[in-house]
């Protein structure tokens, strides 16, 4: 691999990986407050995907609307998985809800498939898009708009939980559900609230990789969902930076390993996520937590 | 094959397989959702057994078993370490991990997958396997091991303290999980004369589970059940309507959402230890 192939698969690493971090965010948001995977959150993502489609080839609006109409579309079915399928089971044990959430994924998985049929569409984002050189190494103005898309959202999430009252209730849930209900924090309107920000991004990564790879069908969540997951496990799960950190390296680790071994590319985060589970299973920014009695 | 047997015998060959699963995740709790992987390697080495070293079928059945056992090994040492969630994504990492490979290496046909297949899997051997496997699991399960399998399910930790080692037990089952699904697996390539990677992938797996969480975790009974239930289903919506039935998945969906909210011990309910005495914590919704 010469020097500007690997400049250009570092690019592209940081853009996907980008895209890891917005979907690992949502991950690990809901970890930390409820200990769930969120199996639907590769739904979540999908649908933000058509929805933002819908919003470009139907109503003909920009792309920033469809990216914005994107998240609230997701935001919001975000906010229905929660209250339908996850509420009910907030007192059971822990594989009840896990086991829901995969039936969910099941359930709106197929039913987009039964609605929007097998076929992959294009994504006409109505962008502008060029390509620029530097030296001999070529880098599209669309994969830096997603980058900076993406930083922004990370940089607004961290504002939100580090600085305002709402983030301070959502750490303080997190850390202990029964302590902060003491404290007057109102935990279910929290989780709501965790599990339509980690939506609403969820769907963010949806519209612009629809827009990157210009292509949105019913079962693009499914690989995408499961490494944003290991993106999430990577960095430590729970952990915000962590989750932005963990998809950063596995868009990195994925697009440099599909230059030696590109028919086994969907096959590395999986071992990636198995030796992070072997060797440091609390991730690499995440804390060391003792088993309680 | 007359129609009502074939659908018969799928039954019996899907009945194998959720029992399997429930003894990993119903009996011991351990929540894995890369089951079809232990079929799928059960099918392709049973196959190429018969293929490539003209192996009698009975032979490269239980060969193709003791492969899948022994991927059941090597998949369970590492991942067992894990708990819950975990778990249940390394199981799936690892079942996307061997579909790549069966997809990629030239011995297993790569996507186009095996045919050619002699069709000797019937109705009789399918019973027959079917009723091995039950009675060899209820020995098991009144067994002292058995006895570890639940009490590792009720409190890992307990278990511990009772002096179970824990992780051997979880991959003593892991193991004969994985026996039993490659088996079906076998029985499978002997029925269907034609094996492709995709047959057993992750919404196989979720099919599986599907038939545990709705017959009962932790029931081996329950488990044949919901074999039967969720196998005949299609076939009952298809003379209705196609449509229906090719969009079963929509169905099994709802119906593990709905499952868990309004009866999450299934249909029957698990074996507890003492059933009078203590209420099994599956009863309670979930492991």
């Amino acid at each position: 691999m010469d020097l500007e192939m690997f400049f250009e698969q570092l690019i592209n690493g940081l853009t996907l990986g980008s895209t890891y971090s917005l979907i690992a965010l949502g991950y690990t948001m809901v970890y930390g407050i409820l200990e769930l995977i969120n199996f639907a959150h590769s739904e979540i993502y999908m649908v933000g995907a058509f929805v933002g489609l819908a919003m470009v080839t139907v109503y003909k609006l920009p792309f920033a609307v469809a990216l914005v109409a994107g998240m609230l579309g997701s935001c919001l079915l975000g906010i229905i998985i929660e209250k339908a399928a996850y509420k009910p089971l907030r007192k059971a044990n822990r594989i009840a809800p896990l086991i829901s959430a995969i039936g969910v994924s099941i359930f709106l998985q197929n039913a987009a498939l039964m609605i929007a049929g097998p076929q992959a569409r294009s994504f006409p984002s109505g962008l502008n898009i060029r390509t620029l050189s530097v030296g001999s190494v070529h880098i599209s103005t669309l994969q830096l708009l997603i980058l900076v898309i993406s930083i922004v959202l990370m940089v607004g999430l961290q504002f939100l939980i580090q600085n305002t009252k709402l983030g301070q209730a959502m750490r303080a849930t997190a850390q202990d559900k029964e302590v902060a209900q003491l404290m007057g924090i109102k935990i279910d309107s929290i989780i709501t609230f965790t599990f339509a920000i980690g939506s609403a991004l969820g769907g963010a990564a949806g519209v612009l990789v629809g827009v990157y790879f210009d292509s949105v069908d019913p079962t693009m969540g499914f690989f995408p969902g499961l490494k944003g997951f290991v993106a999430a496990v990577l960095g430590g799960i729970g952990n915000i930076p962590g989750a932005m950190l963990g998809g950063l390296i596995l868009g990195l680790v994925e697009m440099i390993g599909a230059v030696y071994m590109s028919r086994y590319k969907d096959a590395i985060a999986f071992a990636v996520l198995i030796i992070i589970l072997l060797v440091k299973p609390t991730g690499l920014l995440g804390r060391n937590v003792q088993e309680k009695v | 094959m007359n129609y009502y047997l074939q659908i018969l015998t799928v039954i019996m060959i899907n009945s194998i397989l959720a029992v399997s699963l429930n003894l990993i995740t119903g009996y011991t709790g351990q929540l894995s959702l890369g089951h079809a992987t232990f079929m799928g390697l059960g099918a392709y080495a049973a196959t190429l057994f018969t293929l490539k070293l003209h192996f009698p079928f009975l032979a490269a059945l239980i060969a193709g078993a003791l492969v899948a056992a022994f991927f059941g090994f090597i998949i369970g040492v590492p991942t067992l370490r894990l708990k819950g969630d975990y778990l249940a994504i390394a199981t799936l990492g690892f079942g996307e991990i061997t579909k790549n490979i069966l997809m990629n290496l030239k011995i297993t046909g790569g996507p186009m997958g095996l045919r050619g297949i002699p069709k000797v899997t019937n109705v009789y051997i399918a019973a027959v396997a079917l009723f091995l496997v039950i009675f060899s699991l209820n020995r098991i399960m009144n067994s002292r091991v058995g006895k570890s399998f639940i009490a590792i399910r009720e409190d890992e930790l307990a278990a511990e303290a009772m002096g179970i080692n824990t992780t051997q037990f979880k991959i003593l089952a892991f193991i004969i999980g994985a026996f039993y699904a490659g088996l079906a697996g076998g029985l499978y390539a002997f029925l269907f004369r034609y094996i492709n990677p995709k047959d057993f992938g992750f919404m196989k797996s979720i099919e599986i589970l599907c038939m545990v969480v709705l017959g009962g975790m932790g029931n081996t009974y329950g488990a044949v059940l919901g074999a039967f239930i969720i196998t005949i289903l299609p076939e009952l919506l298809r003379s209705v309507s196609p449509v229906i039935a090719q969009y079963r998945m929509v169905f099994y969906g709802l119906l593990l959402v709905i499952m868990m909210i309004v009866r999450p011990q299934g249909i029957m309910s698990a074996q507890a230890l003492e059933k009078k005495k203590y209420k099994s914590s599956l009863e309670k919704g979930g492991l």
